[in-house]
């Protein structure tokens, strides 16, 4: 045997290799140790450690920023499952932070109040991976183009509604599936009106599929949800207050794992849906006064 | 002929994407049943606490069990190869494994994901070396006598075999290369 070669970290391969991982899997929004552990125990992928559900974000109103430190030690001292954690829009210094704390991903969030109104960050500066919301491909491709390994569908968190993740996911899937029908001098027009990158629009008329792994987040509740979006095409579901903030976290955490592994079997969905107590309540997209999903650019 | 991909979590579709490039008939292995129809087996990468969980609530974790007792072939890359050692150092007290290899592990030994990595191996069998993934990897802290060591990287062994199981702590199945893949279809 020769000697080994030497180890390259942080590369874009190794970025999205994790987000591979990650596939068919659940991400569960936790904000503290005995939460991270329930979701560990259920069966959780990885973990969002933030000091509020985007549900109370969203009552408290004021301005949501990235979490303390101490916070996210704690949960990563608990749990032995990645530990995600968000970064304001634009925050680049968040985001320093976040990887200095050894988080394994960084979610730059329009959950958080924006940082930046013209700029996200420059993710490829950075060794630790980037997750980002998108609500259509233009936005989806944007993100990639800054260096994202991992994009998700925005949907519209903190509401336990689905309907905005449905139509996030079908925008991108559905503009993937016109453009890869396109001839090569329409490519030109799409990237214009996506105001995205030509070589990722071409690429993606060649490949039929995003250049990084597509999750969804934003408003899944139950276990029908979660089968609805990877149904949909989603590789993983981030669930927020949908967990902790029904009436028997455990239980709904367990059942929304194995609707995600058996989303193609009706079977298993109506065996696991059963007796989970109520959802979080849920609100309707005429009562919300702040769209997240609006911001980022 | 079938290769089944286990595909409860993780990454089995970019192997059974690579199985496919090698001419290899697959499936993808959530139920009992799907277990029934398969001639081999590779366990992928992902999180192997999420799979140990889902292995038992999918009523899979016996029936494989006992696959693997009647030598089915199996591969286990990463989560998968940790599933399939005989101890896990760091391991959730409800976490299960096959004891397939007698190997013991240590879970995301490398550290978190700013650690994970990609370098090139010297694979026992390969003419030229191999680009691996290293993503949260597990590490080898004992090997049994009967094991055969593939491959090693920093004096750790990253890719062993005994009788008809295989596994590697990279991820072969995230390069364009499909000769380790290959490796393990010449048993099957």
């Amino acid at each position: 045997m020769t000697k080994n070669a030497a180890r390259t970290t942080g590369s874009m391969q190794v970025k999205r290799g994790l987000a591979e991982m990650l596939k068919g899997g659940v991400i569960m929004d936790v904000v503290n140790s005995e939460q991270a552990k329930i979701a560990e125990d259920a069966g959780a992928v990885a973990v969002m450690a933030l000091e509020r559900v985007p549900a109370d974000i969203r009552r408290d109103g004021g301005v949501a920023r990235m979490s303390d430190p101490e916070m996210i030690m704690a949960i990563q001292a608990c749990c032995t499952i990645p530990v995600m954690a968000k970064a304001r829009i634009g925050h680049f210094v968040e985001a320093q932070i976040l990887q200095s704390l050894g988080v394994d991903f960084i979610d730059e969030s329009e959950v958080l109040t924006p940082a930046d109104e013209t700029h996200h960050i420059d993710k490829m500066a950075f060794d630790t991976p980037f997750v980002c919301g998108a609500t259509n491909l233009g936005e989806a491709l944007r993100r990639i183009s800054e260096g994202a390994a991992l994009i998700r569908s925005k949907g519209e968190a903190g509401t336990g509604n689905v309907v905005e993740a449905v139509r996030h996911l079908r925008n991108i899937f559905g503009d993937i599936r016109k453009i890869t029908q396109a001839d090569s001098a329409e490519l030109f027009d799409w990237a214009k009106k996506l105001g995205a990158p030509l070589p990722l629009v071409q690429e993606i008329a060649e490949t039929g599929l995003l250049q990084v792994p597509l999750f969804c987040a934003g408003g899944i509740a139950t276990p029908a949800d979660a089968a609805l979006a990877m149904q949909l095409g989603a590789q993983s579901v981030f669930v927020g207050s949908g967990i902790f903030k029904s009436d028997d976290p455990s239980p709904r955490a367990k059942a929304i794992v194995e609707a995600t592994t058996h989303f193609m079997d009706a079977d298993i969905l109506a065996k696991v849906s059963r007796n989970l107590g109520a959802p979080m309540t849920g609100i309707g997209m005429d009562q919300i006064n702040e769209r997240y999903a609006e911001r980022g650019w | 002929m079938k290769v089944g991909i286990l595909a409860l979590q993780g990454a089995f579709a970019v192997h059974e994407e690579m199985l496919q490039s090698l001419g290899a008939n697959t499936v993808q292995v959530r139920t009992p049943q799907d277990l029934n129809a398969v001639d081999a087996l590779v366990m992928p990468g992902g999180e192997s606490t999420t799979m140990s969980h889902l292995l038992s609530t999918s009523q899979l974790f016996d029936p494989i069990a006992e696959r693997i007792e009647d030598a089915m072939p199996v591969f286990g890359t990463c989560a998968g190869m940790i599933l399939l050692a005989k101890s896990i150092a760091d391991g959730r007290p409800d976490q299960r494994s096959y004891g397939a290899i007698d190997i013991d592990i240590q879970r995301n030994a490398y550290g978190r994901q700013v650690e994970s990595f990609e370098t090139d191996l010297d694979v026992d069998g390969l003419q030229t070396p191999f680009h691996a993934m290293f993503i949260r990897a597990p590490q080898v802290i004992r090997v049994g006598l009967d094991v055969e060591v593939l491959s090693t990287h920093e004096d750790k062994v990253v890719l062993a075999r005994q009788g008809s199981v295989m596994v590697a702590s990279f991820h072969p199945e995230l390069t364009s290369d499909n000769r380790i893949h290959s490796l393990f279809l010449q048993e099957v």
